[in-house]
């Protein structure tokens, strides 16, 4: 079980909750069952090929997953799970 | 260093840096011989420069293309009332000089380019990214690789705030990472809401762009440990902050094991806007404001929807029927197929997305989009109206 924190820009398809408790043994369990929850979510965080989107990162904790056994990596009860977004700020492109 | 002199003047200034045991006349020096480049004049810029200049660096560098806008005023603290229609850097330039007369400032009015990103960089020795689109974050990000120069960056999104200093070299002489590291890709066009498409609270640049300048400070005088391969996160409205590690990336296209990027690129294709810009304008029939005030008062019955937000329409609107662009799908019922249909939107983009949806999908022929949206409309016919 893993508390995953969505962030403001992906809040549009998590029905604006901030906060979601999973619970998964593992990220990749976590995420999944968080892609299940809001399938729309899900669309923007993985390519068609099921690899994590370039523009967003996962962390557990203080860590990149890329840095420990990516999503593999197992979680406890009071884990944080974090997507971190590229936000670029202002303008209308 | 001690070549730097400071008048008396500048002694009674700065009195409450040179009385910091660790910061001392030193740190003040180091300032005083540093060139900053600021790229971006607007609500990150605000504080930066305030507090840059405040502090006494010594050169301060400005880049912004723009010009002040009443919708710049709610967080860009720099400017007045007065300054609006005014290039942002002139009116910078004018009150960073009247807080501190004794720094040089220089002033480019122009858009930040790989054109001219090199010869405006090359005179600085610290880059602080106060920009506010993906394209000019990545030319910002490898211009910092390729010159080594250090990049304080931070970057805001509605209650959310990030802060790091990419490619640092420190005392050892090891580079900490860069942007790429963190986001090898932007986003796509549309994904992630611009501040003008989703807004952002005015307090959050001027928290973000001051820890920014702080973290400028540090990485001039050396004085304390700076957020090299540390990302820091800020939500202002559950007052979290977090900070995270940023590894290196050994596929880092600038300086991983297998660079292949050797200098600037085109960053609005890497950020594939030129791209869909083309793809948009192909099928999209378009109007402009003054076409669209004729057909409103001619004989003909034509129907003008609007797929802005609600939140939007209560800002300002010109009667259209409102259908969100998220829930034309499910009234498509309601869109006409025989008269004249005109789509707008803020500005013509997400009017622009939605005509190709339907065209695609339903095979509409009679949709005509808006080109400028509402805000050309308020330029133009109505000027009573209000812009956002």
């Amino acid at each position: 079980m893993a508390t995953i924190i969505i962030p403001t820009p992906l809040r549009k398809f998590t029905d604006n909750k901030a906060k979601i408790i999973t619970s998964g043994k593992s990220v990749g369990e976590s995420i999944t069952q968080l892609g299940e929850l809001h399938p729309d979510l899900s669309k923007h965080l993985f390519k068609q090929c099921g690899t994590l989107q370039s523009f967003l990162k996962i962390y557990l904790g203080d860590r990149d997953i890329k840095s420990l056994e990516n999503e593999e990596t197992p979680v406890k009860d009071e884990d944080v799970i974090s997507i971190i977004p590229a936000i670029a700020g202002g303008k209308t492109l | 260093m001690s070549d730097i002199k400071f008048s008396k003047e500048e002694l009674e200034r700065y009195s409450r840096h040179l009385i910091i045991p660790e910061f001392n006349i030193e740190g003040q020096r180091k300032l005083k011989a540093a060139r900053v480049l600021v790229i971006g004049t607007g609500g990150l810029g605000a504080p930066l420069l305030q507090y840059l200049s405040a502090a006494g660096v010594g050169t301060i560098g400005i880049v912004d293309f723009d010009v002040v806008e009443d919708s710049n005023l709610q967080r860009q603290v720099l400017f007045t009332q007065a300054d609006i229609g005014r290039p942002k850097v002139e009116a910078a330039k004018e009150r960073i000089e009247a807080q501190n007369p004794h720094i040089k400032i220089k002033t480019y009015n122009t858009t930040f380019t790989s054109e001219n990103a090199i010869e405006i960089t090359s005179n600085y020795d610290v880059i602080a990214d106060g920009t506010d689109n993906f394209p000019t974050r990545y030319l910002v990000n490898d211009l910092s690789v390729l010159l080594k120069v250090p990049n304080v960056y931070a970057s805001i999104f509605r209650f959310e705030g990030q802060v790091t200093v990419f490619n640092y070299e420190d005392a050892h002489g090891n580079t900490g990472p860069n942007y790429r590291d963190l986001f090898p890709e932007p986003p796509p066009p549309g994904l992630v809401p611009s501040c003008a498409e989703g807004g952002v609270i005015g307090v959050l640049p001027g928290i973000l762009g001051s820890l920014q300048a702080n973290e400028v400070i540090k990485v001039i005088t050396g004085v304390g440990d700076n957020l090299s391969g540390r990302l820091f996160l800020f939500d202002a409205l559950n007052f979290e902050t977090r900070t995270l590690k940023i590894e290196k990336d050994p596929d880092n296209p600038l300086n991983g094991k297998n660079p292949t990027i050797t200098e600037l690129i085109d960053y609005e294709q890497f950020c594939g806007l030129g791209i869909e810009k083309k793809v948009e304008r192909e099928d999209v029939k378009g109007i402009d404001v003054a076409t669209l005030k004729t057909w409103l008062e001619g004989a003909e019955d034509i129907q003008l929807i609007d797929v802005r937000e609600p939140y939007e329409y209560d800002i300002v609107n010109i009667n259209g029927q409102l259908i969100p662009q998220n829930d034309v799908l499910e009234h498509v019922d309601e869109i006409s197929s025989d008269y004249k249909v005109v789509v707008h939107c803020r500005s013509g983009k997400r009017s622009a997305d939605v005509i190709e949806l339907l065209q695609d999908k339903y095979g509409f022929t009679n949709l005509y989009n808006l080109e400028g949206g509402i805000l050309d409309w308020a330029d133009k016919i109505d000027t009573s109206l209000p812009k956002y």
